[in-house]
């Protein structure tokens, strides 16, 4: 741990590294919360592979990363939520159809770009190659995001929570959704460096789900997981660094085993505690 | 006395196929209302208009003599209790808070007094003891509960409920009819859609009897007849041959 320490104030490039990792850790943790609390896991999944032909068309007219990628997503959120709606394809069918179509294109817009690393680099992640240009746009969309979930969370809260409520007196709900999705390409542009487009999922529902299991009130939820998204890039990175393994790949199973701990040992929700208050229980009912 | 909601020539259908025919009625203020009917008589249709959660074909609906779009921060809405997602991180007072955010507007944010009236609603329903919760902890009739003190926590004009007494015990039936008689005697507006026939003329004033048309609407003595019951109830069958005839 001290080597890696020395590392950090050593290198700039590992400097930039972690704090764009803690930077991805929060915004994906907060954004994640609403994904899974909506069950929206397979939507950011879909929605963040659907950026790839985005990022390629970006590519290649010379444009910022952040236009294609919206463009290419939103499109794929529309054309997802059409389908399901005038057809009797199931939501789970059409995303599958849709999110694989996009994903497709945008592996063969990327064989026009020059060098077959970047497509490895974007869907991988190297958040030890990340430079200042990225690491700035990583810090706005998470300025912004977060801005706009703190403005706007009551009414992600109540239209999350009891949709029809939130549309009985007056809230846009189909309008919140799509302003989501739009949040959720933003955030996957973010985290390409990081963990790139094939992970990023699992950094939007591992720690969100982590602190599912520990808490009852959205509004902890959301720091516990910001905060499990930030502990699992610090303990990735320090593993990827000291071991030499892939950075983007260590930081999912490191978000993963903090998952596992909390499953086992959740006060309220965790196996191991539920099986004992249980036994306890039918110990109680046998002797009487 | 003055009219509550006035329905008139509603027609409504899903793909093509109608699930409200030339309905029209109107309701005084300060009425407790049951909506009744066998099951796909559109009775849950008939509340979703009314909250402007689906379109209409044609047709006219006024609440208060007003559109349901000026009104619709005043109407609450209590849903099925098995529409909602039990395991959100939601803890039962913070539910009921969520019934301040009608007339809160945008941006702003619940402030104390919100939730001291907040609690005072919960305690109104019985169950201040248990505001900490997460409301999937509560038994059925609690939980029902909740929600009807979320909906006095927006003090609104009008009630609706949809099958609020499904999955709920005795106590908690009682308490929550003898809120929703309350609520009428002072004026407001209440409308149930209700499954359970053999209470329904002790709950309800009047009785709004559907099968896809209006079969009758007037006091529960008129309305709550065998006769008048069984043009809704045996209905059904040469419905269902009518609409095999024409498919």
């Amino acid at each position: 741990m001290m080597s890696f320490v020395e590392a950090i104030i050593q290198y700039g490039f590992l400097q930039k590294a972690l704090l764009t990792s803690i930077m991805v850790g929060i915004i994906c943790g907060v954004i994640g919360c609403f994904i899974i609390l909506r069950g929206m896991a397979l939507m950011g999944d879909a929605i963040s592979h659907a950026v790839l032909p985005g990022v390629a068309l970006s590519y290649i007219l010379g444009i910022n990363f952040f236009f294609g990628a919206v463009f290419t997503g939103l499109i794929t959120a529309l054309g997802i939520g059409f389908i399901s709606n005038n057809s009797r394809i199931k939501n789970d069918v059409s995303i599958g159809i849709m999110f694989t179509a996009a994903f497709a294109s945008g592996i063969i817009l990327i064989t026009f770009m020059k060098s077959s690393t970047d497509l490895y680099h974007i869907l991988f992640g190297n958040v030890l190659a990340v430079r200042p240009s990225e690491m700035l746009s990583t810090l706005i969309i998470g300025i912004f995001v977060l801005v706009c979930i703190y403005v706007f969370y009551k009414e992600l809260l109540v239209s999350s929570f009891d949709p029809t409520m939130a549309s009985a007196y007056g809230l846009p709900t189909k309008l919140i959704h799509y302003f989501l999705m739009t949040l959720l390409t933003l955030v996957t542009v973010a985290s390409l460096q990081t963990v790139g487009i094939i992970l990023v999922v699992a950094m939007l529902i591992t720690p969100a789900s982590t602190a599912y299991l520990l808490t009852d009130r959205l509004w902890v939820m959301l720091y516990l997981s910001a905060g499990i998204g930030v502990l699992s890039s610090i303990l990735g990175l320090y593993f990827s660094y000291t071991y030499n393994l892939a950075s983007g790949a260590t930081i999912v199973l490191a978000a993963t085993v903090l998952f596992i701990l909390a499953f086992l040992f959740s006060p309220k929700q965790g196996l191991i505690w539920r099986s004992i208050k249980s036994a306890r229980k039918r110990e109680m009912h046998s002797q009487s | 006395m003055k009219t509550a909601i006035s329905v008139s020539n509603l027609f409504v259908s899903y793909d093509g196929s109608e699930a409200l025919k030339n309905v029209s009625f109107t309701v005084d203020k300060g009425k407790l209302v049951g909506i009744i009917g066998p099951n796909g008589a559109g009775k849950s249709t008939l509340l979703k208009v009314l909250l402007n959660l689906i379109k209409k074909d044609s047709g006219r609906v006024e609440l208060l003599g007003k559109s349901i779009k000026e009104m619709k921060t005043k109407i609450a809405y209590v849903p099925q209790r098995s529409s909602i997602d039990w395991d959100f991180p939601i803890t039962v007072i913070d539910t009921v808070i969520l019934g301040t955010y009608p007339n809160l507007g945008i941006f702003k944010r619940p402030k104390k007094e919100h939730k001291t009236w907040a609690h005072e609603c919960l305690k109104k329903v019985g169950i201040a003891e248990l505001h900490n919760r997460q409301i999937g902890e509560l038994s059925g009739g609690q939980q029902q509960r909740v929600f009807l003190a979320r909906a006095l926590a927006q003090k609104p004009e009008m009630y609706f409920l949809d099958e609020p007494f499904v999955g709920v015990d005795v106590t908690s039936e009682e308490k929550i009819i003898s809120i929703l008689k309350e609520l009428r005697d002072s004026g407001k507006t209440v409308i149930v859609v209700h499954h359970d026939l053999s209470k329904a003329s002790d709950y309800f004033n009047e009785l709004i009897l559907l099968n896809k048309e209006l079969i009758e609407h007037g006091n529960v003595e008129r309305v709550f007849q065998p006769d008048v019951l069984s043009r809704a109830y045996s209905i059904q069958f040469p419905s269902i041959i009518g609409e095999g005839v024409s498919s």
